[in-house]
């Protein structure tokens, strides 16, 4: 056979892509045991694996607790070894602590891995494992507050609303109301109700992370920005004249109420909420620039939340007409947000332009209470410059000190915020919406409310947040 | 009690298993003829202790007796397989008949876990394949008329693969398989090694600028059948193994790289023509969007793999069954979850044992006719494993093929005995020459 004569650059070639194969693997080994050792929690910590449930097994579900150690939920096991989980809070905490037995939501959901995991030392493991006892599993420590967030639900009371107390410095959330809620203790019992068909009050919702409103005028927060955007040299010579009524064409924008404002300055008509002014502002922008402008702020799109959050929407494009301007300018017409998404916004304003990754979690320790985990602030997206959240948080502190925030006005701590009253139906009232953050020199707290079908921002969701500030302000 | 004995036997066959691939490591280590033999013998022993301890927990944990009746079944097989080769062939490479029983071992522990059925049906189709497959060394050695009919070859394959596009079995959106008399196999897993011997065939009697044109065509035709079949995993494999046999035959670098761009560009082309394609890339980039549907098989893998991390849930132990088509592509999956990280890292390190081998065979061979096929099949078998592994734990968008020898199948494992045997036959043949003339 031998015709031809061996071809020694064919074995070197031979060996060239032997190596190449082998770099190949090396690559993917590489891939493999970076995905095991780094990835593979946050990975499998997901409501669609169904094995973590077999965890459960072999473990006792570990406790939820507040940033100081009050417990949010815990594992009771009967002498027969039967296991219920108590709610001590009860419907309190309902939505941001969630449940696990009918699906996964909240926190069940987010630190179901961890809970299921357990770190006690390995010997007591060992032994418990060969007489069949169960480990306990971890804790989960959470970056909520018992205090705020009970201030947050007595404020909001029986209203439907939700409300979002956040640390803008750090996207810890401290507080997460959602109304009408539910007891997590009877949720088994009471699930038929819940979830039938001629149940309306949708008590199983996260209003904060699911819900969807009008943002009405706490729009206005994006629409000045455009606008500061496009007029960096001369935005603070703008100046309307407010009757009440702002006509155009066939089309009328009304104030609140009707009320006429008469001369507004831009940061004027921001501080009364000037209807007028905005939808007139609106008309000057470039065509599809608050499109693109709400795209950056996270509308349309993914938000950095690890809890189940609806995408809210901003529609209008550059071929919008004259109507659809004047509407969506003032946070009317199809724009839909959430109030998570709201209290996110405000904290990149409140903290120099860049939003912290919002977070629920903030360390994992054993059943001893030693530490096994701890989480760390991150950054997420930068929302806009320094000097823009610098000027959005004048014209917020504006609203507050001669505007419709008036029910922040306290010479206790600064605040800057924004109302907003986002009609949804005809004949109906408008949902409330307040959203802001104190002190306005060094933010500590932002809150965001939203009060369904009650009134205006000034009135009815304002006073939501100053109670929750006064509780954090009198500590 | 049955959980602690669990326990402790994961990680036991864990240190079987990493004992057994360092041992295949260390071979190459050593020329000595003597110490290598040793070596196998101490591979055999690894691998009976870990096949008696995981089919132990096999029956604890079932206590179906069929496990024990099965085991011995297999018993008898390993040891009339290895024990027949080294009585027929002298000459063998033993280190290769080893890793082939290695990984069939794996396959069989961890398809018997999945389904008795399954892996009882899977162990009679290999038998037969051994069977049949026996006399290829024999055939290798004795038959150089083999470099003379590459037009048989090149058109039987096409032909084949043709009529699987034209006429076969649909399943996942794909063609790949045609029933004869009643049983389904798939051509394509033949005609990889058709088409070796094909690309060998014609290199050999000429590279010059004609020859190179006629085998790329016919190659691409190859190429285009299968991707019209919507079989892009073999699609792929095809063409890397032509690239890299016309690299190595005319020892161009212009082939090479233009070769190489011209897949980027059909890949491209392929994207943007093709649904499918772009459904596996946006399933393997982001399946958490689409986690219900698309990216549902490959995230439930990846919580297979995440779960069971280094060193696995243990056997019977975790949810393998809930990743559709387990058995067969994402067998992977499977062993990483229930046997543990190390373990399944061990495997890959073992096909890999045996691609080196290959390699190695191929740089000793003389005529370029097997040096080619040495070659060709080498790269056929380690890209596909690269594929297969890739794309169950998300590092490539996943293709859809089998993990040869462990994956379940009749028509895969058949085509590896075939490759096996013939790479098998070329050593024998060269060990021969060598004792010959040497």
């Amino acid at each position: 056979m031998d015709r031809q004569l061996p071809n020694p650059k064919a074995n070197k070639n031979i060996l060239r892509i032997t190596y190449v194969i082998a770099g190949l693997f090396v690559c993917l080994i590489g891939y493999f045991g970076y995905f095991l050792q780094f990835r593979r929690e946050s990975v499998i910590n997901n409501s669609y694996n169904a094995r973590l449930d077999r965890f459960a097994d072999r473990i006792v579900r570990g406790e939820l607790q507040s940033h100081d150690g009050r417990i949010l939920a815990r594992t009771a096991v009967a002498e027969d070894g039967a296991e219920t989980r108590v709610y001590p809070y009860g419907p309190l905490f309902a939505h941001v602590v969630g449940y696990f037995h009918m699906g996964k939501t909240g926190l069940e959901a987010l630190g179901n891995f961890y809970l299921l995991t357990s770190h006690v030392n390995l010997i007591e493991k060992t032994v418990n494992e060969l007489s069949n006892i169960k480990n306990i599993g971890d804790k989960v420590i959470t970056t909520l507050d018992v205090d705020l967030q009970q201030a947050a639900y007595d404020a909001l009371g029986d209203r439907r609303g939700a409300v979002i107390v956040m640390e803008p410095g750090t996207g810890k959330i401290l507080a997460m109301v959602s109304r009408p809620d539910f007891d997590p203790n009877t949720l088994e019992q009471d699930w038929d109700m819940l979830i039938s068909g001629e149940n309306t009050q949708a008590q199983l919702l996260n209003r904060a992370t699911q819900g969807l409103y009008p943002p009405g005028s706490t729009f206005k927060m994006v629409t000045v920005l455009e606008y500061i955007r496009e007029n960096p040299e001369t935005w603070r010579d703008f100046t309307f004249d407010c009757d009440g009524q702002y006509e155009c064409g066939d089309y009328t924008i009304s104030c609140y109420h009707g009320n006429a404002h008469g001369s507004q300055t831009l940061e004027q008509a921001f501080a009364n909420s000037c209807n007028g002014a905005f939808a007139a502002l609106g008309l000057e922008l470039n065509p599809g620039g608050l499109y693109t402008l709400s795209e950056q702020l996270l509308f349309n799109g993914e938000q950095p939340l690890s809890l189940a959050f609806s995408k809210s929407s901003f529609v209008m494009g550059s071929d919008a007409g004259v109507w659809e301007i004047l509407q969506t300018s003032i946070g009317q017409g199809s724009t839909q947000m959430t109030p998570m998404h709201n209290a996110m916004l405000t904290a990149a304003v409140a903290n120099g332009g860049t939003l912290m990754k919002p977070y629920l979690i903030e360390r994992v320790e054993n059943a001893a209470g030693e530490e096994i985990h701890k989480f760390f602030p991150e950054s997420g997206a930068k929302l806009m410059t320094a000097e823009e959240a610098s000027l959005l948080s004048e014209l917020m502190r504006r609203v507050v000190t001669e505007g419709t925030g008036s029910a922040v006005r306290t010479d206790a701590y600064p605040v800057a915020g924004k109302t907003g009253s986002a009609e949804f139906e005809t004949g109906k009232e408008t949902h409330a919406w307040f959203t802001g953050f104190a002190p306005v020199d060094n933010p500590q707290l932002t809150v965001t409310v939203v009060v369904e079908e009650s009134g205006s921002g000034g009135q009815i969701a304002a006073p939501v947040a100053r109670a929750i500030f006064d509780v954090y302000f009198s500590r | 009690m049955v959980n602690v004995i669990i326990e402790v036997s994961k990680y036991l066959m864990t240190l079987f298993i990493a004992i057994y691939t360092y041992l295949n490591f260390s071979y190459f280590r050593f020329h000595d003829e003597e110490r290598q033999r040793r070596i196998c013998g101490q591979q055999n022993l690894i691998m009976a202790l870990l096949h008696l301890t995981a089919y132990s927990i096999l029956y604890l944990k079932s206590e179906d007796e069929r496990f024990i009746l099965f085991y011995l079944e297999q018993v008898v097989f390993f040891a009339a397989y290895i024990g027949l080769y080294r009585l027929f062939y002298r000459n063998r490479t033993q280190i290769l008949v080893n890793n082939m029983c290695m990984l069939l071992c794996v396959g069989w522990i961890i398809m018997a876990r999945l389904s008795f059925d399954k892996a009882l049906r899977q162990f009679f189709i290999v038998a037969a394949a051994a069977l049949a497959t026996w006399i290829i060394p024999l055939i290798v050695n004795r038959i150089w008329q083999l470099s003379q009919i590459p037009w048989i070859y090149g058109l039987m394959g096409l032909g084949m693969l043709a009529m699987v596009w034209m006429i076969g079995n649909n399943s996942y959106g794909a063609q790949l398989s045609l029933t004869v008399g009643g049983i389904s196999f798939q051509p394509s897993e033949f005609v990889k090694i058709s088409f070796v011997f094909f690309v060998a065939a014609m290199f050999y009697s000429s590279v010059n600028i004609r020859s190179v044109a006629a085998v790329s065509l016919v190659a691409a035709a190859h190429v285009l059948v299968l991707v019209l079949s919507k079989d892009l995993g073999s699609a792929l494999i095809f063409f890397v193994t032509y690239l890299a046999m016309l690299f190595v035959a005319t020892n161009n670098w212009f082939y090479l790289l233009s070769g190489a761009g011209a897949g980027c560009c059909a890949s491209m082309l392929a994207y943007g023509l093709f649904s499918h394609v772009r459904t596996r890339v946006a399933a393997w980039w982001n399946p958490w969007a689409d986690i219900d549907n698309r990216g549902y098989q490959i995230t439930q893998s990846l919580f297979a793999v995440g779960t069971g991390g280094w060193f696995g849930m243990g056997l019977y132990q975790g949810m393998p069954y809930k990743i559709p088509v387990v058995e067969k592509d994402f067998v992977f999956s499977a062993i990483s979850e229930e046997l543990g990280g190390i373990f399944a890292l061990c495997v890959i390190l073992i096909c890999l044992g045996c691609f080196l081998q290959f390699m190695m065979i191929a740089g000793k061979m003389q005529a370029s006719f097997y040096k080619l096929i040495a070659f060709g099949l080498g790269i056929e078998y380690i890209f596909q494993v690269f594929l297969s592994v890739g794309g169950v734990i998300k590092f490539i968008p996943s293709t859809g093929v089998t993990l040869p020898l462990i994956s379940y199948g009749g028509s895969s494992v058949l085509s590896t005995f075939v490759l096996f045997g013939v790479i098998q036959g070329l050593y024998i043949l060269k060990k021969n020459d060598e004792e010959d003339y040497g």
